[in-house]
């Protein structure tokens, strides 16, 4: 098929509705306007149903009633709009609902600003709302992986009854690039859920619930969760390597950023400087085993973080080197980008002191 | 690669313009990323938009530095002119703006758009003079590319596509001769 081009919103309802999502909630924040207005024209057009909410609690709760019946259901909002969402996310990741939760970052904290950000990496991967839980989080970086990111995170979140988040930053949401669609689903192609709670029709009693107020049920059933995420670490971990191979500095972002640090890690090596890039796709599983295989090597000397936030992934960046090799920062905030110069700079400033401790 | 910062006032078309700019490249197999800038808008306020246009994949989507510069008036032309690379071309809405870059080291096309525009037959097609301008000026994308967009664009409007299409070719023009 040939490629088109679209936004990076819409390229995220198309991965959702080529992959049977036929239920849509959400309420109106910059910059995501685009997915409940895209929305809103193909889910009626589609048969499904589509909600402007009243607020985004609502909104979350619907998904939850929505994705319970066993129908492939979304939400998108952006960081202020996830905070509120965050009860509802708790709530379905323990009575196991799959769902997908769009979340275009913008720059907080608070109300902040509009434009791009990282600052929920640490809401998105170490829990957000409240419990022992996690959501699979996936991180595009590209307006097609924007779209195949969202198909296959229906399927994630099927397979093992986990919400599943997609977390990219407002340039992702802003960006249009060309697109190669993926084919259509037919709804009858997507397995059935024997734990549905889809009307009765002669079957035995079917129960989805968050409450399980007998502590004696209640550590069984996380213990249960906590296998499943356990399955999740050791199948679903995914990075992408740019230039690894040989590399003495590893630069390591997500998002916009990593495209930036690609840029910057081919000027470097035109300065001479071995210069690589990895680029977590998932951002829960963490893909520690890529980070530790680098560390181990002996010509990598240091890694440098790049985010558009204080410092996030990070830590788990330096969870995952396990202190083999110094870890740097660098990051902008409130809403600003860095660009190739700033970065070249940060990676020679990062070796330089890699170098120094020596 | 090119990179190309389209700047002007809200309604000038500069947005849909780099839509163009980024659909053509397309049709022409061409990498393309078209990133708006998007802030807390109004009408009457300033937009501008980034395209690249490229044989191979596009890393950074930023245009920081742009090859390139489009301006469709004087606030742009002056906010931006300084950013633009040494050696780059700027192209000017002549009729709304001066077109003293303070610079030497970049050319500078003075474009009367707003004037071509309206004796196309709408001022509101100066965009398409500017990217007449530009496909004379750079080759970057063919002519024939922009006439194809514009008339999927406005299929079913030939009056509307017509004048675009008449601004379009003033703006080649105005640009060859200079």
């Amino acid at each position: 098929m040939a490629k088109i081009l679209l936004h990076g919103t819409e390229a995220i309802c198309e991965g959702a509705i080529r992959n049977g999502c036929r239920a849509f909630f959400g309420y109106p924040i910059t910059p995501q306007n685009e997915v409940p207005e895209y929305m809103s024209v193909k889910m009626p057009q589609l048969g499904g149903v589509f909600v402007q909410a009243e607020s985004e609690v609502a909104a979350i709760n619907m998904v939850y009633g929505a994705a319970g019946a066993g129908i492939r259901a979304m939400t998108s909002s952006s960081s202020p709009g996830i905070s509120l969402k965050q009860e509802g996310i708790s709530y379905i990741a323990c009575a196991r609902i799959p769902c997908v939760i769009v979340n275009i970052m913008r720059a907080g904290p608070g109300l902040g600003g509009i434009l791009p950000a990282q600052g929920d990496y640490f809401q998105a991967t170490k829990g957000g709302g409240h419990g022992d839980y996690h959501l699979i989080v996936l991180a595009p970086s590209s307006v097609q992986e924007a779209c195949d990111f969202t198909y296959k995170a229906f399927d994630l979140a099927d397979r093992y009854r986990v919400p599943v988040m997609l977390l990219a930053d407002g340039m992702i949401g802003q960006l249009m690039e060309p697109v190669e669609l993926p084919p259509m689903r037919e709804l009858w192609q997507i397995p059935e859920k024997p734990w549905a709670t889809s009307g009765h029709f002669g079957k035995d009693r079917r129960i989805l619930n968050s409450l399980i107020i007998k502590p004696e049920d209640l550590e069984p059933h996380i213990a249960q969760m906590q296998k499943t995420y356990e399955e999740i670490y050791q199948k679903e971990r995914r990075a992408d390597c740019y230039k690894t191979e040989d590399a003495e500095l590893i630069l390591t972002a997500y998002g916009t950023v990593a495209r930036i640090c690609k840029s910057a890690v081919n000027t470097l090596r035109k300065m001479g400087i071995k210069a690589g890039c990895i680029r977590p796709l998932t951002l829960y599983p963490f893909p520690d085993d890529t980070y530790r295989a680098c560390a181990e090597k002996a010509q990598t000397k240091a890694f440098l973080s790049v985010e558009l936030s204080l410092g996030q992934m990070v830590e788990d960046v330096k969870l995952s080197v396990e202190g083999k090799k110094p870890v740097y920062f660098y990051g902008r905030t409130g809403g600003n980008v860095p660009d190739e110069e700033e970065i070249v700079r940060a990676a020679q400033d990062a070796l330089s002191k890699a170098e120094g401790r020596r | 690669m090119i990179k190309i910062l389209l700047a002007g006032q809200g309604g000038q078309g500069v947005l849909s313009a780099g839509k163009f700019l980024a659909e053509s490249g397309l049709h022409e197999g061409k990498e393309v990323s078209y990133l708006p800038a998007y802030g807390p808008e109004m009408r009457g306020g300033t937009a501008n938009c980034s395209v690249i246009i490229s044989e191979e994949e596009i890393s950074s989507p930023l245009c920081n530095v742009p090859d390139v510069l489009i301006a469709m008036n004087g606030p742009s032309f002056h906010k931006f002119t300084s950013r633009v690379r040494s050696g780059g071309v700027v192209l000017v809405n002549g009729s709304i703006s001066d077109c003293y870059a303070g610079r030497d080291d970049v050319r500078v096309y003075d474009i009367p758009a707003n004037d071509l525009a309206m004796e196309a037959g709408d001022v509101r097609s100066a965009n398409m003079v500017m990217m007449g301008a530009l496909c004379a000026v750079t080759g970057i994308v063919k002519e024939r590319s922009i006439l194809n967009c514009l008339r999927e664009k406005f299929v079913g409007k030939p009056a509307v596509c017509e004048v675009n299409e008449k601004a379009f070719r003033a703006g080649l023009n105005a640009a060859e001769r200079q």
